[in-house]
This record gives C-alpha cells, sequence and structure tokens, in this order.
C-alpha cells in the first residue's frame, strides 16, 4: 500500500518552509475523490478508485460520521459555473445517497458569494434538504460590508468573538476558527490575540487522547502564501494542540483538495461545490477556473469524514458532483 | 464610510472656493478648472491593481473599475478608503485633495496591494 500511496503523490510541497519536520507529503487532487486513514499519526491515502484493495468496509464503518462542505459562494453567475444552486443541490443529493449517513454538516466558508441576505437564505433552503444539523464558520466572502454581523446574527448565535466556539460529538471535540477578519494588507488569514487565547483555554482540560478537529476558511498551513492561502498565526493555534494525538484541520477557500500530515496534525482542505481554482502557482491568478461545462461536476464535491473510535483513526473521503 | 467622504468633499468645496478666491483676485481660474476635472484610473485585473502604483496632483478624482469574476475591495487600514464590495465591473471613486501617499489594498484578499501618490 505504502508504494501505492506514493505513486498518488500529484504535488509535493517540499519548498514551502514547512515540512521540514519529520514526514511531510501533500497531495493535489483534481476531479478525483480520494480516501485518508490516519493511524498513529500517519495518512495513509488511496483513490476513490481503489477502495476495493482497501476493503474498504473497516475505514467506512465507524461512530461518527460527518461531511464537510465548503465554498458554496450562492449568488455567483459567472461562467465558471452559472449554475452554483444547481451544484449545491447535487452535493445534497451525494450527501444523501451516502451509505453511512452523516450524523451533520461542517460548511467551512463563503457560504455567500457577496454576503446578501437572499443568498444565505437560498443555501439554507438547499441545506435543509438534508435534514442534518449544519455547522458553519465563515469565510470572506460571507462579512462583506458588515464586519460579519448578518453572519454571527443568522450562524453564530451563542459563539464567542467573530464567532468561534466548539463542541463535542461522541468524545471528538470539533473547534470552529474564524480567521478571515481583520486582514492585514499584504498579509494572510488572521486569528488574532483574542481567539488564540479562547483556544488556549478551550482545549487545557481536555484530555491527551480526545481527538481534535478544527474547521476554518482559509487553510491553517502555508499552502501558498503567494495568493494568501495561508494564516498567519496559525503556528500559535497549532502549538496549543500539540499535545493531542489525533487532531484534523479541515478547511476550504482554495477550491480544490489536497493533505498533509505533519506530525500528529493531518491537513485537509475540501473542493468547492461552486467553482474550482487553479493549482497553486498554475495560472496568473487564484480566480474561477472555467473548465468545460461537463466537466465541472468533476472538479467541485464534497468530503466525508468518519471516526473510529479506539483504532486512532479518522478517515477522510473526497467525492466528486460527477 | 459615507460620513468620511462626505467630509472630504466639504473639504474639497471649501479648498475649492479658497481657491477661486485667490485665483479670482489674481486670475488664475484655468488652473482651478483643470484641478476640478482632472481624473486617473485603475483597473483590477488577475487579482492585482493597475498600475499598483499612481502619481496623481491633488484634486484628482481617481476610480477603480473591478474587471475580475471575484469581488474586491478598495480600502486603507486608516479607513481614509474605504470602498463598499466592488462585484464584477463595478466602479469606486475617490477625490485625493491632500497631498501625500495613500497606500491601499483589497480586503477580502489582502495581498492585494497598491498606493496612490497625491503631489
Amino acid at each position: 500500500m505504502t508504494k501505492k500511496v506514493k505513486d498518488e503523490i500529484l504535488l509535493d510541497h517540499n519548498a514551502d518552509g514547512i515540512d521540514r519536520r519529520g514526514f511531510l507529503k501533500c497531495m493535489a487532487w483534481a476531479g478525483t475523490g480520494a480516501l485518508c486513514v490516519m493511524q498513529g499519526g500517519v495518512l495513509k491515502s488511496y483513490s476513490l478508485s481503489r477502495l476495493s484493495d482497501l476493503g474498504a468496509s473497516a475505514a467506512t464503518a465507524g461512530e461518527l460520521s460527518f461531511v464537510q462542505i465548503s465554498d458554496s459562494h450562492m449568488g455567483f453567475n459567472k461562467p465558471a459555473n452559472p449554475d452554483v444552486a444547481g451544484t449545491l443541490k447535487a452535493a445534497v443529493d451525494k450527501i444523501n445517497a451516502l451509505s453511512n449517513a452523516p450524523e451533520f454538516l461542517l460548511h467551512t466558508g463563503d457560504i455567500s458569494h457577496l454576503s446578501k441576505p437572499e443568498e444565505f437564505e437560498n443555501v439554507d433552503q438547499i441545506l435543509k434538504g438534508t435534514s442534518k444539523e449544519v455547522f458553519f464558520v465563515p469565510g470572506e466572502h460571507d462579512v462583506l460590508n458588515d464586519d460579519g454581523a448578518q453572519f454571527r446574527e443568522r450562524y453564530g448565535k451563542g459563539a464567542k468573538g467573530a464567532g468561534w466556539y466548539s463542541f463535542e460529538k461522541k468524545g471528538v471535540h470539533f473547534i470552529g476558527l474564524v480567521n478571515v477578519m481583520n486582514l492585514k494588507a499584504g498579509g494572510l488569514g488572521t486569528l488574532g490575540h483574542e481567539q488564540l487565547e479562547w483556544l488556549e483555554d478551550d482545549v487545557k482540560h481536555l484530555k491527551h487522547s480526545t481527538p481534535i478537529v478544527v474547521f476554518a476558511h482559509i487553510p491553517l498551513w502555508a499552502v501558498y502564501p503567494e495568493w494568501g492561502w495561508g494564516t498567519e498565526d496559525s503556528a500559535q493555534a497549532l502549538a496549543y494542540l500539540k499535545k493531542f494525538g489525533s487532531v484534523t484541520v479541515l478547511n476550504g477557500h482554495i477550491h480544490q483538495t489536497m493533505q498533509k500530515v505533519e506530525g500528529n496534525v493531518t491537513f485537509h482542505t475540501a473542493a468547492s461545490t461552486a467553482f474550482p481554482q487553479p493549482q497553486p502557482g498554475k495560472a496568473d491568478s487564484p480566480g474561477p477556473m472555467k473548465v468545460p461545462a461537463e466537466q465541472l461536476r468533476s472538479v467541485l464535491g464534497i468530503t466525508d469524514v468518519n471516526y473510529v473510535r479506539g483504532q486512532h483513526a479518522l478517515a477522510v473521503v473526497d467525492s466528486s458532483l460527477a | 464610510m459615507r460620513r468620511g467622504v462626505w467630509i472630504l468633499e466639504m473639504a474639497a468645496a471649501v479648498v475649492v472656493a479658497a481657491a477661486l478666491l485667490v485665483s479670482g483676485s489674481r486670475g488664475f481660474a484655468a488652473s482651478v478648472e483643470q484641478a476640478q476635472t482632472s481624473s486617473a484610473e485603475v483597473k483590477i485585473d488577475n487579482f492585482s491593481f493597475g498600475p499598483a502604483a499612481l502619481t496623481v496632483a491633488a484634486g484628482t478624482t481617481v476610480t477603480w473599475t473591478n474587471r475580475d469574476d471575484i469581488p474586491h475591495t478598495v480600502v486603507s487600514e486608516d479607513k481614509v478608503l474605504k470602498s463598499k464590495v466592488l462585484d464584477t465591473d463595478e466602479k469606486f471613486s475617490f477625490t485625493f485633495t491632500k497631498p501625500g501617499t495613500y497606500g491601499y489594498f483589497c480586503s477580502i484578499h489582502p495581498k492585494m496591494t497598491g498606493k496612490v501618490v497625491v503631489q
């Protein structure tokens, strides 16, 4: 299997300045699905087409299953996808068709394109089609013009600060962070002092064996700082999580799936349900990437995450909307 | 934000009125008129401001146009410049009355930076 995993590496960020600490690989998948299983801090990754080799039932049956969706950009209507409502509905159909029904959904931001009330409302109505509880964190497109007041009113009741919070599900500790506020000229995503202090306090009393899932919009690792794909003060946040044996970080923002392992931390970015963006540095800018209409749904997707208690494993499965 | 622009517009009006008073007595009305009508353009393409550095005379109105498929803003850290979010083909204009260097960025994509030097 190790041999096969090596064969799957499409992109290796050896030069990104982060990957000096131990084993580090980064994989980018364009249009295909990936199944990732983390065991003892080591990520094993297989393309969906090879699930049969894995004996999939062991990895896909667990005690907690949830789905991450991201970057629905409701209101976007440019050539890269003139029907973002249609592709979000396709994501809902995909979720409803999962053999292992998820307990809830995480939405990692850019719910709307322009922070308009009708855009949020449209997403809420479509997601009702899953009959699942949805946990949100904002993307930069959700806090335009009003510093996030509308987002907090709609999704952040009971949350702290700009909308950060934590909750427990079946022994797994989930932490929703906000890194799209108060961005500085020339800078990256920012968590800020107040949120970092809250995070330190939030995890202080947890057992080291508690599995941690952190979700935030902008990647908490330096995917490609030249395009702003990273978070200034994420290292401080990760330092507070160092003591835990299993940490999974789920992000959106870059409209493509990527994974990386660093010590006990697995990083994963989800596909958008709206439109794809280019691979880091592979275009003049990170703007929407137009692909032939018949290929669009193969580069959009959802992420299914499965936790198996006692096996120290978290399985992450990306599937396209095609 | 609107209040800030309004104050600046008022300030501009006061400056122009004062200039008219002075120039009226000295016969320099033509130069004042030129200052009032001068304008400059900044285009937003591919997540960058073009030109990224622009030099204009005091009194110039600069207009930014977003030509990307993604919304952008024009904001300075001191909030002297603060556009609303600009969707595709939307514009934002600001009249610079005081000399100085005005750095700005897109608050949604902060890697996008630019400056206007007012002489």
